[in-house]
């Protein structure tokens, strides 16, 4: 059923717009389940994609996520225009944050969002150039045992 | 355990027109960092929490949550209660603390 599916939707997210933060994942999970795909498959995805809208809403200026399906796999790719991420290594470890105290009384800045994203996906690529912006590549496969 | 015989058994307010009182309660996660229940919250299980804006329900219609529960007498949002009818999430109140809720619903999930 799901092997027949190859579709393509491209979303745009604007940096702090936190009333609609939340809203393109939550549209990606929508578009995932009405496909019929595993419900454990399409909640990884989600949260992934979850994590990366919610660093453009809180860190970047705006960011454009193109959502892809093919046979084997789901690839969401976001890009966004922003400070990017001078030390990604960093970055990536749990608890480090450059969120602001209001963004923390919001329960934001945990941290924890790109371990979240590496932890969902079965392939994570995180670029950035500073000054310029960052991208994600997240790839999610729908059969587990099969390869990309 | 049904969310609806949870809400009865503990006295829960229901701050949002529609308690989705048929699903199935798996038990509870308790915190008020986003990512954190993105991370360690189950589906099914109650969300609780003192944020009360509307940024936790995504938390909830993506981790597949039974529902939300906010604590000490806190009030939600305007916006919170407005997306939660619009959106199915279950929004509850209650005028204990943090610690003494999940007790409370750890012991009614553990032994009901
Ligand atoms: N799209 C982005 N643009 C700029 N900086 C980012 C972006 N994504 C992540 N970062 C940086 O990486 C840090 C860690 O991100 P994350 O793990 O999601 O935790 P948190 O968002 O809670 O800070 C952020 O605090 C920020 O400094
Ligand atoms: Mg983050």
């Amino acid at each position: 059923m799901v092997s027949r599916h190859n579709l393509s939707h491209a979303f745009e997210i604007k940096g702090g717009d936190f009333g609609k933060a939340g809203c393109v994942s939550l549209e990606i999970k929508e578009i995932l389940r009405d496909l019929g795909i595993d419900p454990a498959i399409v909640r990884r995805a989600a949260i992934a994609a979850y994590e990366a809208e919610m660093n453009v809403v809180m860190y970047a200026e705006s960011g454009k996520v193109v959502l892809r399906l093919n046979p084997k796999v789901i690839r969401i790719t976001l890009e966004d225009q922003g400070p990017g991420i001078h030390d990604i290594e960093m970055a990536m470890q749990e608890g480090y944050t450059t969120a602001t105290d209001q963004m923390r009384e919001m329960g934001f800045g945990a941290g924890m969002g790109l371990p979240n994203i590496k932890k969902n996906a079965d392939r994570f690529e995180l670029k950035s150039k500073v000054g310029k912006g960052t991208s994600y590549n997240i790839i999610i496969h729908l059969n587990p045992e099969g390869g990309t | 355990m049904t969310l609806r015989e949870v809400v009865e058994r503990l006295g829960l307010r229901a701050l949002t027109s529609d308690v989705a009182g048929d699903a199935e309660v798996t038990g509870g996660y308790t915190g008020d960092l986003l990512s954190d229940v993105m991370a360690n919250g189950r589906p099914g299980n109650i969300w609780i929490t003192m944020q009360t804006h509307q940024n936790i329900l995504a938390v909830a219609k993506i981790k597949d949550l039974a529902g939300i529960v906010l604590v000490n007498s806190r009030r939600p949002d305007k916006e919170t209660v407005w997306k939660a009818d619009k959106e199915n999430v279950t929004v509850l109140g209650t005028n204990e603390s943090a610690f003494r809720l999940s007790g409370r619903l750890y012991r009614l999930l553990e032994d009901p």
